[in-house]
């Protein structure tokens, strides 16, 4: 039935394609060439795009890749003639399957649009009009291009949400937004995009602000789709490791135009412009430690539309300009070998700059306990006297100057336990101790001044500690003078400026008030306040989760190398594994409150033995373009609600692996080395193996599996 | 729901029994005594003072808003009625009934042979005008909301600015001028007396008139509002870029959004117009309920005006109720289970 529907309206593009592609394959999609776009303000013209050509093949994915503010997204409203009332563009062309569609008439880009070609957006929830049911809102989209029927557009809908496999379509049809998860809404967005079978679909970072697991299964839901559709994709996002795996061709963006073009393995391998090879240093790698590499991060920022230099717009933050042939006006693309451009003056002049390999001496492994949970449990009661589970019977240790990662979807408690050790909360039962203390249950306003100093947080967004009234450099002097660290207006100002240059701001910046700092500047002041109080423990929560990848690798060598100096503890909350490898000594993976499965880092990486934990790790999208045809587990539906937690092991529901007994008892707790536990029926050192597990389970979905 | 429903109905009955001892407690700063209001000026003090006694007025404020509701309720009769006290008031429904507002001291007659006929009056103007105004103010909100700062918007701004600044006596005067007496197509006062030779109809024409100028405005400037912050949003883009035209995308996916912040505020016009137009009921000399309202609290007539406040808060918390309900069926996501 559904096949039948699908093929009775199954559009010209299918049949162009299968009997078009000899003909067809030299020609281009979508050709930009010379685009030119401007925001036309009261005063001043910004200038957002100065000139960028590209072209996507038919059947291509190509991936636009750049710090954010480098015009990705000006670039795909620009195709779709959507740039506002301000907005325009001032020169050069947009051909779409042979048709110009700048200076289009709203009749043509209205034919356009969600038929040829279809856009899924960064916030899924804000992309769904909030007070119509999905039914209607998708029904839409045969109805206006198709002009089908009411009933049979339903039909089409409901058999789309099965394509992205969505569980229950029926009764997804007739739900709200609101009513769905981050990553259903999302799948409901690339139902919405492909109903009427584009031949392009825009990617504007799909699967930023979800979780590692859902962008797991959205990326390979997207892999599929596409080819079963045969669509091609124009994918924007500012990581590069995200996209690697998904994109034939790769264009490296910054400050509205092209640096850098090339096959996404070529790019990979042989990175020609400093800015690629600055952007692909940024990645932290599942395959290293922080014991091996160092982050290497691109100093300073993207200049705004206003301030771009002469010649190279890379330049001022580029080691190897040279003036003279960097600032030249004429600076054009070189082509390194056919398919592979680059804009650089200097290309020739140097090939990869190996990473600098930081050995960092390990820390004292015998060292104490600095901070060591035992069974912290923490309920929430919710109404009709039922309780919801935030975390249950936690239990691990941190030594000193150790960092431990505290990893999980979100929702599985990691926050909870954070604002627990701080005091901003309280656990229901169970011990931290803490410097001899027991503080499971004690407040912020019922810790004494000394507790207080010793363990400080850094949160995901810095503008929940800087007081937008106050200059930076204010929550700095006040930590410092509430805690005596130093006494006096000299002393004080002189430490003040100390942290500053610790956290490498120049000291210019501390009378500024936070609204006119970027993100990673003040996350930057969030960390000297921290170290400012002099702690003996930092609860770091998702400290760069909001920032840019390449501000990210920035502030993370930034709180490695002050943690390191400080002989600091830290708790690390992340939900980002490969940057968990990259800064942590201990892993504990959670799940729905519970501790799954914890070890060191060689450990967890090494041979993860939990289920769960594996199919986090296999989410990982690898940047080595030879890697990442590697199976992926994909985890079945959603976590369930901490208020009805499943009786026998809580990851039944999801696991791969599951055994008879799992829905039924409680999984014992299984030690395999000092370091190393897991909480799992499955002992992984009795019978099989189960280093590479993970490939012969009969539930594991193989990327482009059947068609 | 039905808890919901049990709980808001508890809460309007508890929101009315305060009302009303708020206005009872206020009358007692009220000039004159009810004994003085109910003999009228010439009676004798002597008289006034044998009145009150029957009526124990002396009594603490608590008992005798106790004996006002009891009265109300048909539990005991109304004390103004006895025969005793002398005032020949008499309630053809009798001393004691359910409802039984009592004895409006200033019409002499029972509380309900009044208002009610007011509040029907009332309305019919207010029901005719609101008609009115939500339709107009949708569209002038919904189109001057569409392009912020267009010549459109500019242009319904302008007279959704300047209808809502002029006020209600200034329009009415204005309108009697031109249709009454420079172009006698309507009457100048609208009595709702069939026998003044104009039909009620277009006695209604230019109260309706005055207070559609007076108010569309101002509601028309909210929708507008609500409809800028809508078409920014970003689900309108996706509607847009789906392929949608204009048209499509403010009926299909702006308007419901946008009037869900409104509203209330529509709604709440309902009370304006039920209790609040004194002055355009003055200009034209309607039988209408605010005026109704002003005479009763400008004489002390206390059972008139706690009968009208419990009208109007009635109205007040119902239409509430209503507009929760309509946020609900609005909006999805603050629906109850
Ligand atoms: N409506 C607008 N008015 C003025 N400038 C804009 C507008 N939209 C985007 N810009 C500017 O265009 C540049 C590119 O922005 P954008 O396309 O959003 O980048 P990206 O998607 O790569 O993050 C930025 O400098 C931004 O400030
Ligand atoms: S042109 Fe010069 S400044 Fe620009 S990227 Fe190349 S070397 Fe650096
Ligand atoms: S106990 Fe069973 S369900 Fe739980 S993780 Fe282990 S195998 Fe999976
Ligand atoms: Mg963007």
């Amino acid at each position: 039935m559904n096949m039948e529907v699908r093929n009775a309206q199954r559009p010209a593009s299918q049949l162009d394609l299968s009997n078009g592609i000899p003909c067809t394959a030299q020609e281009p999609l979508l050709q930009i060439h010379d685009l030119r776009i401007e925001f036309r303000g009261k005063d001043e013209t910004v200038v957002a795009v100065p000139g960028l050509s590209l072209d996507v093949m038919r059947g291509e994915s190509y991936g636009l890749v750049g710090e954010s503010g480098c015009g990705k997204s000006t670039t795909a409203m620009a195709i779709l003639g959507y740039l506002g009332r301000t907005g325009a563009v001032t020169n050069g062309s947009i051909r779409f399957d042979g048709e110009e569609l700048v200076g289009a008439s709203p009749r043509q880009l209205r034919k356009v649009r969600g038929r040829r070609i279809a856009m899924v957006y960064q916030d899924p929830m804000s992309a769904l009009n909030p007070v119509r049911t999905i039914g209607a809102q998708l029904a839409e989209v045969p109805r206006i291009h198709l002009g089908t029927g009411r009933a049979q557009a339903l039909e089409m809908a409901r058999a789309m949400l099965r394509d992205v496999r969505l569980p229950d379509a029926g009764d997804m049809l007739k739900r709200y937004p609101h009513q769905l998860s981050g990553g259903q809404q999302q799948r409901v967005v690339i139902a919405m995009a492909l109903l009427a079978r584009p031949s392009l679909l825009l990617l504007d970072e799909p699967t930023t602000g979800l979780d590692v697991t859902v962008e797991a299964a959205v990326l390979d839901l997207i892999a599929e789709l596409r080819h079963r559709y045969q669509t091609s994709l124009l994918f924007i996002s500012h990581n590069l490791g995200l996209i690697a795996e998904s994109c034939d061709r790769l264009g490296i963006m910054y400050s509205g135009e092209l640096v850098e073009e090339g096959a996404t393995g070529e790019i990979f391998r042989r990175p020609r412009h400093p800015y690629t090879q600055g952007l692909i240093a940024c990645i932290p790698d599942v395959d290293s430690d922080k014991h091996s590499r160092s982050l290497a991060a691109i100093p300073g920022h993207i200049p705004l539309p206003q301030e771009r230099p002469q010649g190279c717009l890379f330049g001022p933050r580029c080691d190897g300009f040279v003036a003279g042939s960097c600032d030249r006006v004429d600076l054009k693309p070189d082509e390194v070998e056919p398919g592979h451009q680059v804009k650089c003056a200097r290309w020739r002049d140097f090939s990869r700059r190996e990473e600098a390999a930081v050995v960092v001496p390990d820390g004292d492994r015998d060292a104490g306990d600095a901070i060591c949970l035992t069974n912290v449990t923490k309920l929430y009661g919710t109404s009709r006297g039922r309780s919801l589970k935030a975390n249950e019977a936690v239990t691990f240790s941190v030594k000193e100057a150790e960092i431990v990662a505290l990893v999980g979807e979100s929702g599985c408690g990691k926050s909870t336990l954070a604002r627990i050790v701080t005091g901003l909360d309280q656990a229901t039962s169970g011990q931290i101790r803490l410097a001899d203390r027991n503080i499971a249950e004690l407040q912020a306003r019922a810790r004494p001044k000394k507790l207080l100093q010793s363990v400080q947080m850094i949160f995901q967004n810095p503008d929940s500690t800087l007081n937008p009234s106050h200059s930076a450099a204010f929550s700095i002097r006040r930590s410092l003078i509430k805690f005596g660290i130093r006494k006096g207006k000299a002393a004080v100002d002189r430490r003040v400026r100390e942290l500053l240059e610790m956290v490498r701001l120049n000291p210019d910046l501390a009378e500024r008030k936070p609204e006119q700092l970027s993100g990673g500047q003040k996350q930057r002041i969030a960390i000297a306040r921290a170290f400012a109080a002099d702690p003996s423990l930092i609860v770091a929560d998702e400290p760069v989760s909001a920032l840019d990848v390449s501000v990210q690798a920035a502030v993370v060598t930034l709180l490695l190398d002050i943690q390191r100096a400080n002989k600091t503890t830290m708790l690390f909350i992340s939900h980002d594994l490969a940057l968990v490898r990259h800064v942590a000594d201990k892993v504990v993976v959670m799940y729905l409150g519970k501790v799954m499965e914890q070890g060191t880092v060689a450990e967890i990486f090494g041979g993860a033995a939990h289920p769960y934990t594996q199919a986090l790790l296999s989410s990982i999208r690898s940047t080595d373009p030879d890697r990442s045809k590697a199976a992926h587990i994909q985890l079945r539906g959603e976590m369930p609600s901490p208020v009805d937690v499943p009786r026998g092991c809580r990851f039944a529901t999801r696991c791969h692996r599951k055994l008879g007994i799992c829905e039924q008892e409680a999984p014992p707790l299984r030690r395999l080395s000092s370091s190393h536990e897991i909480l799992c029926h499955i002992d992984p050192t009795a019978g099989q193996t189960v280093s590479d597990g993970a490939t012969r389970s009969a539930d594991i979905t193989r990327e482009p599996a059947n068609d | 729901m039905t808890r919901f429903l049990c709980k808001r109905l508890i809460m309007m009955m508890v929101t009315m029994l305060c009302a009303s001892f708020l206005v009872f407690a206020v009358c007692e700063f009220s000039p004159g005594s009810v004994a003085r209001k109910s003999l009228g000026p010439f009676a004798t003090q002597q008289q006034v003072d044998l009145l009150s006694k029957k009526l124990r007025a002396t009594d603490p404020l608590p008992v005798r808003y106790s004996r006002w509701l009891g009265v109300l309720l048909g539990l005991i009769p109304d004390p103004l009625q006895a025969p005793d006290s002398g005032l020949n008031f008499n309630d053809p429904r009798g001393a004691q009934y359910f409802g039984n507002f009592g004895y409006s001291t200033l019409n002499k007659l029972p509380v309900n042979d009044v208002i009610w006929n007011r509040l029907k009056n009332t309305a019919v103007l207010a029901g005719l005008a609101f008609a009115l105004i939500v339709p107009l103010s949708i569209i002038f909100g919904i189109l001057s909301g569409l392009k912020e700062g267009g010549a459109l918007d500019r242009f319904l701004s302008v007279i959704c600015i300047t209808f809502t600044s002029i006020p209600e006596f200034a329009s009415g005067v204005f309108l009697v001028t031109l249709f009454v007496i420079l172009w006698p197509l309507l009457p100048g006062t609208s009595q709702l007396d069939p026998g003044s030779g104009w039909s009620i109809p277009s006695q209604l024409v230019l109260p309706v008139a005055v207070l559609v100028i007076y108010d569309f405005g101002y509601v028309a400037r909210m929708i507008r509002v609500s409809m800028i912050g809508v078409m920014e949003r970003p689900f309108i883009r996706t509607a847009v870029l789906k392929g949608m035209n204009t048209r499509q995308v403010i009926f299909g996916h702006a308007l419901r959004n946008a009037m869900i912040a409104p509203f209330t505020v529509l709604l709440l016009q309902i009370n304006f117009l039920v209790s609040g137009v004194v002055v355009t009921e003055l200009v034209f000399a309607y039988p209408g309920f605010g005026r109704l309202l002003l005479d009763a609290s400008l004489f002390g007539d206390i059972a008139t005006l706690e009968a009208a406040t419990l009208v109007t808060v009635a109205i007040a918390v119902t239409t509430q109720l209503v507009g929760d309900l309509g946020y609900m069926l609005l909006d999805p996501r603050i629906r109850v289970k």
